[in-house]
């Protein structure tokens, strides 16, 4: 299936969750956050949560800015 | 001397000179700045993740750990009250439920000027998620008021654009939210050199929040240094009480015992 990631289309397997997205993208253990099609995803939602094919995906951290 | 500490959001700190993390050439300057200015709270940006980096790329979190500092997101660059609402929620799980946000909506590209009715929106959501709202506003004493109502934990007049470096604009009116306010008020945006954060703080402003002012200065990290000297020279103006201003002279040696 096919998801957005931060305003790239993305091809993921079926079924894939939260989780498995974040561990796909080595990023498992850092800081991050995630919000699926504008909606907050808490992390202890992560391993549950399967996307579904059109999934608007943003993962986001902190950056320097004012 | 006795302690004189900025009291936010239930906590107590010694610095009032609050520094943004953009602009920097890399997290060194970044971190030496900050240290130079002596700043216990830094704001941040919230943005993608840039996706397929190098896994061993440093992030500012590293340079910047929030165990030693108060990191405050900010909602810079946010033009809708939605988006600023996204971007609160998103820093919230980002730094394992810490509820201090910085609130900033802005209405056009050209002034970078907040939006106030969308500003006043998203700090009652906010407020009501049970965020620590620390707002970005003009300088306008009755928009300041209603924020403090609405439950914000510090309002945030600008004294000028954002990185204009103009200086306060309108002392006057900072001196009214000043004196209205029972929450700290905290000058943001528009600060140019050390004498202006001086003035804001013996206009009797708690704070003062500033990033381009250091970046962009020829040698930032000196300029940190400065600025946390006129925020601490600032703030003791304003505690000792300044000399009301006269418009004749008033000699300062005894006019008593002159033998000439």
């Amino acid at each position: 299936m096919e998801i957005i990631l931060n305003g790239e289309p993305l091809r993921v397997k079926d079924g894939l969750t939260a989780a498995g997205l974040v561990a796909s993208l080595d990023l498992s253990g850092r800081r991050y956050a995630m919000e699926i099609n504008g909606e907050l995803l808490p992390k202890s939602m992560h391993e549950e949560h399967e996307l579904i094919p059109g999934d608007r995906i943003e993962i986001v951290h902190a950056v320097g800015g004012g | 001397m006795t302690d004189d500490l900025l009291e936010l959001a239930g906590r107590s700190y010694r610095s009032r000179l609050l520094t943004g993390t953009g602009k920097y050439r890399d997290f060194d300057e970044t971190i030496a700045a900050t240290e130079a200015a002596g700043a216990e709270i830094v704001t941040v940006a919230i943005r993608r993740t840039n996706i397929g980096q190098d896994k061993d790329q440093p992030n500012l979190l590293d340079y910047l750990p929030p165990d030693r500092f108060t990191i405050l997101p900010n909602t810079a660059g946010c033009f809708t009250a939605k988006d600023a609402l996204r971007t609160c929620r998103l820093a919230r799980e980002l730094l394992d439920g810490q509820a201090l946000v910085k609130l900033e909506v802005l209405a056009d590209q050209e002034t970078l000027f907040p939006d106030i009715t969308a500003t006043l929106e998203a700090a009652e959501i906010l407020v009501k998620e049970d965020f620590q709202v620390m707002v970005y506003t003009n300088d306008d004493p009755v928009i300041a008021k209603r924020l403090e109502e609405l439950g914000c934990v510090s309002v945030m007049p600008l004294a000028a654009p954002i990185g204009s470096g103009l200086g306060i604009r309108n002392p006057y009116n900072i001196l009214t939210i000043v004196e209205n306010a029972s929450v700290p008020i905290i000058v943001d945006a528009g600060v140019g050199t050390a004498s202006d954060a001086s003035i804001a703080m013996e206009l009797g402003c708690d704070g003062v929040l500033m990033n381009t002012a250091i970046a962009g200065a020829r040698d930032p990290v000196l300029m940190a240094s400065a600025m946390r000297k006129a925020v601490e020279a600032g703030r003791e103006a304003f505690r000792a009480g300044r000399i009301p201003r006269k418009r004749f002279a008033s000699a300062s040696s005894p006019l008593d015992g002159t033998f000439f």
